[in-house]
């Protein structure tokens, strides 16, 4: 095996996730219950959890304005300290106590929330820690292949400037696209809407 | 735990050939429309970030799982249709199995209907067949599971667009990068070359990959029979963690 092996295989071509994704990925939100007990990555929190509980809430909105309600996000972020939870061995009974990982469909207003921790740092490849963030990809109806994108937050600001990611989006007002606002309450909510098209389109990424 | 596979210098994904990969906007599919960003993707090798990503453990799949016959079922009935063993394997870009990762998938009933409260179409709803259902792959990277064959139906896209009989299909892979949702379709199907949403693919060989074969050795004999579709994701190039289950 050569240092930079040639790939032998093709990757299998990406299909739209279909306006049902619903049933595949969170059967009990669209009401098929009984075969499993909760959608896969519905509750990502346990009281062993270390971290500062917060929400990350927004809207997905197409090109015309109108918010996509047949959508599914995922999330995968760091822990509190800036750990990603790789995967686990297959024979390992150590569940850990946070994941890392959360799946929500989008509502009838088009709308989404995760109840998450604040992540910690993730080293970049550029040896410099990241700022705190939130990898971020959704589907659905119309969406030919999965976007991948980030959530970053707002009262980061010195760590956002100085992000690997954010400073490759070189128009200020794109890398605000990414930056969720915070509002205050007893949990902390990180609003960001994803705009898949139109004047404050969210920059998407090709990884 | 096995710890992180570290993004070294060569440990990076091959990167995704998206000419291989429906483009966003495609006018023949015409939900893409207001939903097909506008700029170019912002090109970034994947940091320690997206090189990683989720697991999940057989412990979290309950026995009928990737029974779509029988796990829907409320009183022991099972789902009406053409009964089929679909399995395939899950390799990388460089032919390595990928093993222990999460496969979902789901599928319309025998007749062309989901059961969704949106569905349109006028077939019948089957009681005994919710239309979901996921595995987890074994040491070599197969899949299986049991279920009937989906219908083809209308749906609104043009006058009278048909979808070719078909399955979901969400697949994890062992980074975040990896993350796929594609369809299998069925050999043989003369539907499946006049499908707005198989239309997305440009190459007829890409779609080819889609299709699954029909294996006459692994049927259940006067029960279920068998198709085969293996999906690939994307390849790591590098070669570090050679022999370990997530490596490359």
């Amino acid at each position: 095996m050569s240092l930079h092996p040639v790939p032998k295989l093709k990757e299998s071509p990406s299909q739209t996730a279909g306006p049902y994704v619903h049933i595949g990925m969170t059967p009990n939100f669209c009401g098929i219950t009984g075969v499993i007990d909760a959608d896969p990555g519905s509750n990502m929190l346990s009281p062993e959890v270390k971290g500062e509980r917060i929400v990350i809430a927004g809207r997905v909105i197409d090109g015309a304005g109108t918010p996509v309600t047949d959508a599914v996000l995922e999330i995968w972020q760091a822990d509190a300290q800036g750990g990603l939870v790789a995967p686990m061995s297959p024979h390992s009974n150590s569940t850990p106590a946070f994941t890392g990982w959360g799946r929500q469909p989008t509502r009838a207003d088009g709308s989404f929330s995760f109840e998450t921790i604040k992540p910690g740092r993730v080293e970049g490849p550029d040896g410099k820690p990241m700022a705190p963030h939130v990898s971020l990809w959704i589907v659905a109806r119309g969406i030919n292949i999965g976007l991948q994108t980030r959530l970053y937050f707002a009262d980061e600001a010195e760590a956002n400037q100085e992000d690997y990611v954010l400073n490759k989006i070189m128009d200020p007002r794109r890398r605000d696209t990414l930056i969720a606002r915070r509002e205050e309450g007893a949990i902390p909510r990180y609003v960001l809407d994803i705009h898949l098209q139109g004047d404050r389109e969210t920059v998407f990424f090709d990884i | 735990m096995s710890g992180i596979i570290l993004p070294g210098a060569d440990g990076l994904l091959f990167q995704r050939d998206r000419a291989w990969h429906p483009p966003a906007d495609t006018p023949g599919y015409k939900s893409t429309t207001f939903r097909s960003p506008r700029h170019s993707l912002l090109a970034l090798g994947p940091t320690r970030s997206e090189m990683t990503g989720p697991s999940f453990g057989h412990e979290q799949l309950g026995a009928l799982d990737n029974d779509l016959i029988r796990n829907f079922s409320q009183d022991g009935t099972e789902a009406i249709g053409q009964r089929l063993i679909v399995y395939g394997q899950v390799l990388d870009e460089n032919a390595r199995p990928v093993p222990h990762t999460l496969v979902e998938y789901w599928q319309a009933n025998a007749g062309g209907r989901y059961r969704h409260k949106k569905e349109g179409y006028l077939a019948a709803l089957d009681p005994n067949f919710g239309g979901f259902g996921r595995s987890i792959t074994d040491e070599n990277g197969f899949y299986h599971f049991r279920t009937v064959k989906p219908g083809a139906y209308p749906w609104p896209n043009g006058g009278n667009d048909w979808r070719p009989a078909h399955i979901h299909f969400s697949v994890f892979g062992h980074a975040f990068a990896q993350r796929l949702i594609t369809q299998m379709y069925f050999e043989g199907d003369p539907m499946i070359w006049q499908c707005p949403i198989v239309g997305t693919v440009p190459d007829k060989s890409a779609i080819d990959q889609l299709i699954a074969r029909l294996d006459r050795h692994n049927t259940t004999p006067m029960d279920a029979l068998a198709y085969r579709f293996d999906i690939v994701l994307r390849g790591r190039r590098s070669t570090m963690f050679e022999n370990k289950l997530e490596g490359n």
